[in-house]
């Protein structure tokens, strides 16, 4: 059976791809838009912070015998205590000032992480091994299914609709909703913001150290892998709309798929159709999918 | 990104007496000055970069410690970021203010092109070794250029004519979606054609890529027995890696069009091993090339590319010439490289051609399986020897302007 001269095969094969990267998407972008939506800061760190998230895993790996397991728990809690160092000593300064200054700052720190890891590990980077529980994969008939990317689509899921769920449907999230609207009122009921905002940064920093853990084992670790991603994701989450936590997931799932779509009619297209998608939304709908406008 | 351009400076050399030397080089402004223009820190960096520095710097020590010149040497170096204009104006600066008489490495074909030109209109030399496209010695060619350790003609037409040999005999690329990839792509079909086999199709990727499974899976589907990455660098290493969590290697095989030993290190022998591919310069082949890359990996603690090995051999070369022509003025310098043959640790009997291609052997390798590898860059069987003028364009063929027909 063939839709428009594609066999419905290669079609179903080019899907699923689609939706692994997606996850990879829509857990990146929801760590952005946790911290646009309380920090008002955007985070241009995340892919550096994402690509230092894959080199601990590799570097816990081969210099302390830690396997990937440990990894996905410790290295997500190493990077993100980095991301509250950052926010404790420079970030805090510029919550007053226009979204311009947190960007520029962010960037920077991106480029200065990025160049200490080209420094040390050269631009070739480092072969991370798939874990030996999740090799191999799945005949679906249609396609090879690696066990590994079913465990990425799997976790990832859950991670994403575990942190919407805190943040939308418990008390601790009601704080934060509250901290994005109104910090002043919520202070004076007795909450630490200031604690707060540092632990979200720090969530929000972990979530990248975890896709980074996430892609070690099927991307190549090296130096520039966040630079790469980084622009997609900001698109993802301009589609969704800035700070939106459930519009950043189903954006980022949405769009792995039309970008795997777009890899079986014009392959050439592939990375700009994302953009494209983001020019007409901006066009349409500033605030972007699932965004309020401010 | 902006990254600093750097600039080092390094002396090597001490004249030696001009009174003890029969005729004494006259050489402009007193010293030959090498620059190596090259891509510090981003992509290809590995591959030539800081090794391509180093590189060039023992072949002035070697050059000087053996032949004893009666002129100073020094190598200057900077950062082109593999941009066209960033280089081209660096040259020209290297030119006309800092008195530089060649530059050496230049990686991305399209700062090669730049640099060549600026090089040719102010009558000094390029001695091109990280870039590979074939118009540096062909269209655009030039007679102040010479295009040392290999290019897009020389790797694929080895490995797709190996490949088709041992029963490869159909073929889907993976491609980058530019002018080098559909280059590549190209002149490896020809040659997969000629030699029996035929080409089921292609996939073009947006060039830079990370995931590369969907045009696996492509390639996967069209059923070949072969599938030919015509990319480089991070592409091709993810492509490997993806190809073997798919299942596809080793069912079906991946022959890599532009590979360096970088590439292979940094992947590992597990997720390479059994790929072929063609490289100008291997270490670990002789006496000769592991006494050499002994020496560059205690200064570097890896072990030299092709292009790097390249700089030194070519940056020796024109050292010699120099000396043998009594002048640094190129057109005497061209010609001195040209009519003496290169016989080096890289090559044996190399010729610097009319149009500026040095032709010398190329090798076909085989990635050691990791069973099979002994010691530290261990990796790869040497299957076979390709004789230079097979390797390489035949002047029949060429382009250039310079070369009579």
């Amino acid at each position: 059976m063939d839709i428009f001269g594609i066999p419905i095969q290669a079609l179903m094969g080019q899907l699923l791809i689609g939706l692994i990267n997606g996850s990879f998407y829509a857990i990146l972008s929801l760590g952005l838009a946790i911290i646009f939506g309380l920090l008002n800061i955007i985070n241009f760190a995340h892919g550096a912070l994402y690509m230092m998230g894959a080199f601990c895993a590799w570097i816990g790996l081969t210099w302390l015998g830690l396997n990937y397991w440990v990894a996905l728990v410790a290295v997500p809690v190493v990077v993100g205590a980095f991301g509250m160092l950052i926010e404790r000593t420079m970030l805090k300064h510029l919550y007053q000032l226009d979204h311009l200054y947190g960007l520029l700052l962010t960037f920077g720190l991106a480029l200065i992480i990025e160049g200490l890891f080209r420094y040390r590990f050269g631009i070739s980077g480092e072969s991370y091994p798939v874990p030996e529980l999740l090799s191999g994969g799945f005949n679906l008939g249609f396609m090879f299914l690696p066990k590994y990317r079913a465990w990425v689509v799997a976790v990832s899921l859950v991670v994403c609709f575990g942190s919407w769920f805190i943040i939308e449907r418990t008390k601790l999230g009601s704080y934060l909703r509250a901290g994005t609207e109104n910090p002043q009122l919520l202070q004076a009921f007795g909450i630490n913001v200031p604690l707060m905002i540092t632990l979200t940064y720090g969530f929000g920093v972990a979530l990248a150290a975890f896709a980074g853990v996430l892609a070690a084992p099927v991307l190549q670790v090296n130096p520039v892998m966040g630079s790469n991603l980084i622009i997609v994701v900001f698109a993802v989450v301009v589609i969704g709309g800035m700070g939106s936590i459930m519009g950043s997931i189903v954006t980022g799932l949405g769009l792995g798929l039309i970008e795997g779509l777009t890899r079986v009619f014009y392959p050439e297209a592939s990375a700009v159709v994302i953009f494209v998608i983001m020019g007409i939304v901006l066009l349409l709908r500033p605030a972007g999918l699932f965004g309020r406008e401010r | 990104m902006k990254r600093k351009i750097l600039v080092s400076t390094v002396a090597a050399a001490v004249a030696m007496a001009p009174a003890l030397s029969p005729a004494a080089t006259t050489v402009s402004d007193g010293i030959v000055k090498l620059g190596v223009l090259t891509d510090m820190s981003g992509t290809y960096s590995d591959l030539s970069g800081p090794g391509a520095l180093e590189a060039t710097k023992m072949a002035v020590e070697d050059f000087v410690a053996k032949e004893k010149p009666d002129f100073k040497i020094e190598v200057i170096s900077a950062d082109h970021q593999n941009k066209a204009d960033i280089s081209a104006n660096k040259a020209r600066e290297w030119f006309d203010t800092a008195k530089v008489d060649a530059i050496v490495d230049l990686v991305t074909t399209s700062t090669a092109l730049a640099v060549m030109k600026v090089a040719n209109e102010k009558n000094r030399i390029s001695l091109v070794n990280g870039a590979g496209s074939t118009p540096i010695t062909n269209e655009q060619c030039n007679d102040t250029t010479v295009h040392w350790a290999y290019d897009t003609y020389a790797l694929p037409v080895g490995t797709a004519r190996a490949v088709v040999k041992q029963g490869g005999k159909s073929w889907y690329f993976i491609t980058a979606d530019y002018a080098f990839g559909h280059s590549l792509e190209k002149n490896t079909s020809d040659v997969v054609i000629k030699s029996g086999g035929k080409v089921l199709g292609s996939v073009r990727h947006p060039f830079p890529g990370s995931d590369f499974s969907s045009f696996l899976l492509s390639a996967q589907a069209s059923g070949a027995q072969v599938i030919g990455l015509a990319n480089a660098g991070a592409d091709t290493i993810n492509s490997i890696k993806q190809a073997k969590e798919f299942g596809i290697t080793p069912k079906q095989s991946l022959a890599g069009l532009l590979m360096f030993i970088s590439d292979v290190h940094s992947l590992g022998l597990d997720a390479t091993q059994g790929m072929y591919l063609t490289t100008g310069f291997y270490w670990d082949r002789n006496e000769e090339t592991r006494a050499w890359s002994k020496r560059y990996f205690e200064r570097m603690k890896r072990m030299p590319t092709m292009a790097q090995a390249g700089d030194y051999s070519a940056t020796y070369h024109y050292l010699k010439a120099i000396k043998a022509a009594g002048t640094d003025e190129a057109k005497a310098v061209m010609a001195k490289m040209r009519e003496m043959p290169v016989n080096d640790f890289f090559a044996k009997n190399g010729k610097v051609r009319v149009d500026g291609r040095m032709v010398h052997d190329m090798y076909l390798a085989q990635v050691k399986k990791p069973s099979e590898s002994k010691y530290p860059w261990d990796y790869y069987h040497i299957r076979e020897v390709i004789p230079g003028d097979e390797a390489y364009i035949p002047l029949a063929e060429s382009k250039c302007p310079l070369v009579k027909k």
